[in-house]
């Protein structure tokens, strides 16, 4: 049997939405046990759905990462497969127990005594509401590690400011960085990029703490203000201000190093965006050479060896001309074919490829990327795999996707210890339960 | 002491990804020796320059990627720099590269190499699409890697081509996701003596992460229903990008706390229309419509700091959408500490963002500005036990 880089790790995953549960989930992936304590009378928006019991129309009426559930019915248990909540949560453990009220908090700090981390990334306050604060956990554990993930951070004028990953984007930036260069701004999709980072430097931060445990025996605090920490994908135009005090604005497609051509164009398509059936295709040119091998690779049109597009000013200068040009060739072509075409060339270029299209791309079969996994409620569907591939302490989906209070005996039995009486006791007063309450909407 | 302060990185990696991975290690302590090929990481020449003037000692993003790092020019291609690079793997506790696959192994520098000078001496690779599989070969630049892995096809109108994020933050994602890798690999290499050949593809790091690639693709599996491109307009009360007296607001989801969005208002008179209240009303369209133009109303008379602490006041989910200038001059940020400021030779005082998390006990601190190309060839390899004339071979003359 092979060693996880982080087995024997024990992490209380008090998390909501998305930053905190990826964190907690690369943790799991690397072998830490994950717990997530959850409450049969309190439902956290966007965590497990919007509702608890959402009305067929709104999952109809949802975009698909929202509401695309089994069958696009809303079922017994659409708590147990919101697609988001789902892709989040394998090598996770469930328990019920309500935080409100002595005896759930008392459970919590006898799971605390057993852990080595918590990690939560709710609303500043939400914590504080309940009793759970550092000092709290530190006496029920002096070696605990606690991440918290504000939005803005603990303190200064915008720490009880609410936001998603999106709104703290806006803040950092990136709302105003990308997007049609002609186009109002408000044409802008959500994207949650500063979910992704956060979430990643979440684990990366429970590890450089659990290495300073190692060497010092001291827990601690950590603090993710989520929005600083987005700053980093923002470098090119934070370090402009910086140096030169100049403003960046959305640049769309192109580089935001300035070598061109760099676009999507389209491609033969099977239907139109009214079915996500229209294609397109990514084209980054990066040198003179590459230029050249595109013109060749393309059946050498005269306009791919026009000397206004000979160098790199020349294209850059001409890139709204040259747009329209590729993408008079590129309509004809069909995406992966033309992919294959100038990637032997020796140039990268890519299909948009919608979701859908993930399942018989040939790269991620050979390398078997996708994951089976069979959830009760759910069913058995291929799921996305992992970020990386550690050959000799693999990742390995051993605990698909978690329902609800799926793991109450294990917590209460195997790793609280109660007694019989106790679990019947708490079993009675509705801590421990396997779906939400009847009066959670 | 710094938490990672035990801790040497032989970091081959270079251009953005691999460079965000190892910085975080170096932030937070690490010993993270650059090796730079003679000529240098070819993120020195992206800009933004230091007066928009190309220099390799002047590129805002290398110096972004690279601080708190030593530089040690190697010429590989010679056995003298591969040599120095033996002595400097047995003083490592990890080793991470970013060349295309094959490349190390063409000179004789793959992942044997390393094994056999420390059979626990874990070795990260990244790659566009990792070290197998027909793509292998494949170049990805920030955009295609985002166009193909990314969720890109949901981004823009619908009747317009998808659009990326901004700058190369996709190769920031994936930087980020490598750095958990890599600490995967720290961890198994000192808890267990394991030392294995990492192999960390940056288009599944897009694939299966977390801005929604993981969700549309199970939502498919779960409903048969494909990922649609909607811009961000409409569906909710509020809900999307508003327009206000000096820019923008994103209330995105914002509607699903009616009680909270009518006390961010005051109450104001025309949200007492019944259908505004209707679960099912809510729903429709043209009343959704309506309501906005009441809501397009109360933005347009406020600016956006105005309507941002309107909202943090009635607890509404909102952002205003800054300019560079307006993260710079705020003095919230200011006040917190989320700026740093270095000096270096060539671009006189730099600031930049500081600290990526604040760690009570061994947390991070900028110790040293980005490094010249080659600063520390002469310290490390001495450090090594190189002799002079070994650390100038080695260098390729550069030392």
């Amino acid at each position: 049997m092979t060693h996880k880089p982080l087995e024997g790790i024990r992490v209380i995953d008090l998390c909501v939405v998305w930053a905190g549960p990826f964190a907690t989930m690369l943790l799991g992936d690397l072998g830490a046990e994950i717990i997530k304590p959850e409450n049969p009378f309190v439902f956290q928006p966007m965590t497990r759905g919007a509702m608890a019991r959402p009305p067929q129309m709104l999952v109809t009426n949802s975009i698909a990462w929202a509401g695309g559930l089994p069958n696009n019915e809303v079922g017994q248990r659409p708590w147990d497969y919101n697609p988001t909540f789902v892709s989040l949560y394998r090598n996770k453990k469930s328990f019920t127990v309500d935080l409100r009220r002595p005896e759930g908090m008392d459970i919590l700090g006898r799971l605390v005594a057993e852990s080595d981390v918590v990690y939560e990334n709710n609303a500043t306050g939400t914590m504080e509401g309940l009793g759970i604060t550092y000092d709290w956990l530190k006496a029920a554990n002096p070696r605990i590690i606690l991440v918290r993930v504000p939005a803005y951070g603990s303190d200064g004028p915008y720490a009880r400011a609410r936001a998603l990953g999106v709104h703290l984007e806006a803040v950092m930036g990136h709302s105003l960085l990308r997007g049609y260069p002609d186009a109002d701004p408000s044409s802008n999709t959500a994207i949650f990029s500063g979910d992704y980072v956060a979430g990643a430097q979440g684990a990366f931060a429970v590890m450089t703490a659990l290495w300073h445990r190692d060497r010092t025996g001291e827990g601690q605090l950590i603090e993710i203000a989520q929005a600083e920490n987005a700053a980093c994908m923002f470098t090119q135009a934070i370090m402009d201000y910086s140096l030169n005090g100049k403003t960046q604005g959305a640049n769309g497609n192109r580089d935001v190093h300035g070598r061109a051509p760099s676009g999507v164009y389209p491609a033969v398509s099977p239907g139109t965006s009214a079915t996500s059936d229209d294609r397109w295709i990514a084209i980054s040119i990066e040198d003179d050479d590459q230029w050249q091998a595109f013109g060749e690779a393309i059946g050498s049109p005269a306009w791919a060896s026009d000397p206004r597009f000979s160098t790199n000013a020349g294209r850059l200068e001409h890139h709204d001309e040259l747009d329209q040009l590729i993408s008079a060739y590129t309509a004809g072509q069909n995406d992966y074919d033309l992919m294959h075409r100038l990637q032997g060339a020796g140039v990268s270029a890519t299909p948009v490829l919608e979701a859908s299209r993930m399942f018989t791309d040939p790269q991620l079969r050979s390398r078997g990327f996708f994951r089976s996994q069979t959830q009760a409620a759910a069913g058995t569907h291929e799921y996305v795999g992992p970020l990386w591939n550690l050959p000799e302490t693999p990742v390995e989906f051993l605990q698909p996707p978690v329902m609800f209070g799926e793991h109450n005996d294990y917590v209460y039995r195997d790793v609280l210890k109660v007694s019989d009486d106790e679990y019947a006791s708490l079993k009675a007063g509705g801590h421990i339960a396997t779906e939400y309450d009847s009066s959670v909407l | 002491m710094q938490a990672l302060d035990n801790v040497r990185i032989l970091d081959l990696t270079h251009h953005i990804a691999g460079p965000y991975a190892t910085r975080l290690f170096a932030d937070f302590g690490a010993d993270v020796i650059k090796i730079e090929q003679p000529g240098g990481d070819i993120a020195r020449q992206l800009g933004p320059f230091k007066g928009d003037v190309p220099h390799p000692e002047k590129s805002g993003t290398f110096f972004y990627l690279n601080c708190n790092k030593r530089s040690v020019v190697l010429d590989l291609k010679t056995g003298e720099g591969r040599e120095a690079l033996g002595a400097l793997a047995l003083t490592a506790d990890l080793v991470v590269e970013s060349f295309a696959p094959g490349k190390l192994d063409g000179l004789g520098l793959g992942y044997g190499f390393f094994h056999a000078l420390k059979p626990d001496l874990p070795v990260v690779s990244l790659t566009n699409f990792g070290q197998t599989g027909p793509y292998r070969d494949f170049k990805l630049t920030d955009l295609t890697l985002y166009a193909f892995a990314g969720e890109m096809y949901s981004m823009g109108e619908t009747d317009r081509e998808p659009i990326k994020m901004a700058g190369t933050a996709a190769l920031f994602e994936s930087g980020a996701a490598a750095a958990v890798g890599i600490m995967g690999a720290l961890f198994a290499s000192k808890r267990f003596s394991v030392g294995q050949h990492v192999d960390v593809s940056l288009a599944e790091t897009h694939f299966g992460g977390v801005d929604r690639r993981h969700a549309t693709a199970i939502a498919f599996q779960f409903s048969g229903r494909k990922t649609i491109r909607l811009g961000s307009h409409g569906g909710g009360m509020p809900h999307g990008i508003y327009p206000c007296a000096d820019g923008y607001v994103d209330f995105t989801n914002a509607g699903l706390r009616p009680n909270r969005v009518a006390e961010m208002l005051n109450h104001a008179a025309w949200l007492d229309d019944p259908r505004f209240s209707d679960p099912v009303q809510r729903m429709n369209p043209d009343v959704i419509e309506e309501w906005n133009g009441h809501f397009i109303g109360w933005c347009i008379e406020r600016t956006k700091r105005e309507i941002w602490e309107e909202a943090r006041r009635a607890k509404v989910m909102c952002g205003p959408m800054f300019t560079m200038e307006d993260l710079f001059t705020d003095d919230a940020f200011r006040n917190r500490g989320f700026w740093a400021s270095t000096q270096h030779s060539e671009l006189g005082d730099v600031t930049l963002p500081g600290r990526p998390f604040i760690m009570q006990k061994g947390g991070w601190e900028l110790r040293r500005a980005a490094p010249l190309l080659g600063q520390h060839t002469v310290e490390v390899l001495t450090e090594a036990g190189l002799s002079p004339a070994q650390i100038s071979a080695a260098s390729g003359g550069a030392a």
